[in-house]
């Protein structure tokens, strides 16, 4: 196996909390290389984005990583100095962030917005800056660039703005790239043009792509591998098609259970999760999925003892592992 | 029979006229001309994409907004010319059910206040009135212990319960569902598509369920209608409009959804709609369709009468006629587009 562009290894990151810190995520393991998409999916509130917010040291304080690492061809940004990490961040990982109002601001050109990218880290004149944003507009799709450049981002359409993040989470060539459930806010048709050029650019450019996203079909039709997110933790990861055929953790396995699907028959009851995740404050002491689960049982300490990530291709959290393969 | 809600060529435009700042608004078609009918404890799923109309329609049905022409029928009485009076002896018949289950709510109301408003606003007493949001509450799965507390105590999920609650409170016979469940996780969101369903099979009352998650509307619908720029563009029962589409704006819709089966996904044929969402506000001419319809473009360049429109050559007709709702050889399935047979 090559070796992973980016990787997290036990990352936990917390908050002061009442009692002492609140752990958000907790000893998150995964890793993505060049040329494949890791989804990560989860319900909200399971940590996605605070999982990889922390790992760019870009978790709001006082929130910080109290353990773990996050390696980027082998060198751990979370020990680098400030001004270090800005520019990996800028120029080797690319982010498209989950709220696109935060990503550019109302009262400058689009175009603008994209040259200041590239001139806060490379030594270039506004002209050429100017030109490559062009050229990045054209890269994304968008059609007439050296017309849309001087336009201000009210004038273009939802699609249009999430094309703009991407362009300028490009902007400088990154090997990794983040997009934070990056087409949630669109309609189907326009989500489909935005999973298609995140294809294209990955194929091209041979990034690495992290994939946030909550809709299962989303990852059927992009990823390679899955992290399943709950509580704070990655309680299955694995290659997409070994985890859709035989999802393995009772959690993913009431996820499936609980989408309707365009195939089923008419009619048929979905089998929703009863109750809600825990409050990361309330965790439960044993298992975070314990009051939900369909399988839990106290004998297999459950109720008692936090479940460990396995350690093969195709890994799950949970105790009953073993027994609910066999009850099956 | 006649139907319980009969909607005419109803229509609504925002705007137009009045010069803002010297700049005059454009007119937008929010809803352009619209006609269906829904049957009693029937569920019409409607589905289009963002600014497609369909909240403005579920707003006009209720006559929550005022329509610019067309007509509403409901339970044989004309909704859109009632008094004051005529409204307000309706209202508890027809109710709607918002999207977001934190804006939807008055924050300085406990729950079971929410759910009773409604009841005493009616005339009913206001102890009855409290207990029966209680019984309410624990018929949409909220403890009746909850019924002390407010709207920021509760999960987005139990949110969307209460305005459940609310619009069950007088045994309506229609509600509108705007949104329902998008706002929600898919686990949360599974429990209260059962919930609907559960109450439409005990109270038989009809739903006009707006969504842009197909899977979803699929799941609760008998029959689905497509919007596209104000327009319904395709309507059919449920099984007709998802198995045998008829028009490219339907067929691109279903054809972009991803589904949770990854061999399926990759194998997939897409049929794409050109270029960006189209806007009420600048229709296009003849099918509104056309800038971005990839039918036209394929019967375009098999020849026939033709004209250069949106960088292409498309049948002429598709540029100058506005197509209107054709019927099927399969009953109540129509759909607006002049080759509606090319597959
Ligand atoms: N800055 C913060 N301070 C305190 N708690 C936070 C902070 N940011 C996030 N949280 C909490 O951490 C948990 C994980 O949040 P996160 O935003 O990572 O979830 P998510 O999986 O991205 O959810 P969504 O799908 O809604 O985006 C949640 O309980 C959230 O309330
Ligand atoms: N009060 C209003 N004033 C002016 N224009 C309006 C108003 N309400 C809606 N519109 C416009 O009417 C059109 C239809 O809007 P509507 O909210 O009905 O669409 P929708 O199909 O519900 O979209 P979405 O899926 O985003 O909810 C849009 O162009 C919208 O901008
Ligand atoms: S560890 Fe126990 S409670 Fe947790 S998912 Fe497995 S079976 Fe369920
Ligand atoms: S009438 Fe023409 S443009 Fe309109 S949907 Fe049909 S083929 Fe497309
Ligand atoms: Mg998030
Ligand atoms: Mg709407």
């Amino acid at each position: 196996m090559t070796a992973a562009t980016f990787e997290l290894r036990g990352l936990t990151a917390a908050v002061p909390g009442e009692t002492g810190a609140v752990r958000l995520v907790e000893e998150v393991s995964l890793s993505v290389s060049a040329g494949e998409t890791l989804a990560v999916v989860g319900e909200s509130g399971s940590g996605k984005t605070v999982t990889f917010t922390s790992a760019l040291g870009l978790l709001p304080k006082p929130g910080r990583v109290i353990e773990g690492q996050a390696l980027y061809n082998g060198t751990d940004l979370l020990s680098l100095a400030p001004e270090s990490l800005r520019r990996v961040r800028g120029a080797q990982i690319g982010m498209v962030f989950q709220d696109p109002l935060t990503g550019l601001n109302p009262v400058f050109r689009v175009g603008d917005q994209i040259a200041e990218v590239l001139r806060a880290h490379l030594s270039i004149g506004r002209r050429e800056a100017r030109e490559r944003a062009v050229q990045l507009l054209a890269r994304v799709q968008i059609p007439d660039p050296a017309r849309r450049v001087h336009d201000y981002p009210h004038q273009f359409s939802g699609g249009m703005r999430q094309r703009v993040l991407i362009a300028m989470a490009i902007a400088l060539g990154p090997r990794v790239l983040i997009a934070d459930e990056p087409t949630t806010a669109l309609d189907v048709t326009v989500q489909a043009q935005i999973l298609d050029l995140l294809s294209e650019l990955r194929e091209e450019e041979g990034m690495a792509m992290v994939l946030i996203t909550h809709d299962l079909g989303v990852v059927a039709r992009q990823a390679d591998r899955i992290a399943v997110m709950y509580s704070g933790r990655v309680v299955e990861t694995g290659r997409v098609d070994e985890v859709f055929r035989a999802p393995r953790h009772p959690y993913t396995i009431s996820l499936f259970r609980s989408i309707p699907d365009l195939d089923a028959p008419a009619g048929t009851m979905l089998a929703p999760i009863a109750g809600a995740p825990p409050d990361p404050q309330r965790r439960p002491s044993g298992c975070a999925f314990a009051p939900r689960c369909f399988a839990a049982r106290e004998a297999d300490g459950c109720m008692s003892r936090r479940p460990l990530l396995t350690d093969e291709g195709h890994a799950v959290a949970c105790h009953r592992q073993g027994m609910l393969e066999q009850a099956a | 029979m006649t139907p319980l809600l009969a909607v005419d060529d109803l229509r609504k435009t925002f705007g137009g006229g009045r010069a803002l700042f010297g700049v005059p608004a454009p007119a937008v078609r929010a809803v352009d001309g619209i006609t269906f009918t829904l049957s009693a404890g029937e569920t019409l799923g409607l589905v289009g994409e963002t600014g497609s109309g369909k909240s403005t329609l579920g707003r006009l049905v209720l006559r929550l907004i005022e329509p610019s022409a067309g007509q509403v029928r409901f339970e044989g009485k004309d909704v859109t010319a009632a008094s004051t009076a005529g409204l307000r002896a309706l209202r508890p018949r027809m109710q709607m059910v918002f999207q977001d289950p934190y804006g939807s709510l008055d924050p300085r109301m406990t729950a079971g206040q929410i759910v009773a408003e409604p009841m005493i606003a009616h005339g009913i007493a206001r102890t009855e009135a409290a207990e029966r949001a209680r019984e309410l509450m624990s018929r949409v799965g909220l403890r009746a212990a909850m019924a002390g507390r407010y709207p920021h105590e509760f999960s987005g999920g139990q949110r969307q319960r209460i305005g459940i609650a609310r619009a069950i409170a007088l045994d309506p016979a229609l509600i509108v569902l705007d949104e329902p469940v998008s706002a929600l996780d898919v686990s949360v969101q599974a429990q209260i598509l059962n919930l609907l369903a559960e109450i439409q099979s005990r109270a038989g009352v009809a739903y006009l369920f707006i969504a842009h998650d197909l899977a979803v509307v699929r799941h609760v619908s008998d029959r689905v209608a497509v919007m596209y720029l104000g327009r319904i563009v395709e309507m059919a029962p449920r099984d007709a409009l998802y198995g045998a589409p008829r028009h490219p704006y339907t067929v691109s819709l279903l054809s972009a959804v991803p589904h949770a089966d990854p061999a399926r996904e990759r194998a997939k044929a897409r049929i794409r709609p050109i270029g960006e969402i189209g806007s009420a506000a600048a229709l296009p001419s003849g099918c509104r369709f056309h800038p971005r319809c990839p039918r036209a473009r394929i019967v375009g360049a098999r020849g026939g009468e033709t004209v250069q429109a949106a960088g292409a050559q498309l049948p002429r007709v598709c540029v100058q006629d506005d197509p209107c709702l054709t019927p099927a050889d399969d009953p109540g399935h129509v759909a607006a587009c002049h080759f509606p047979d090319e597959a």
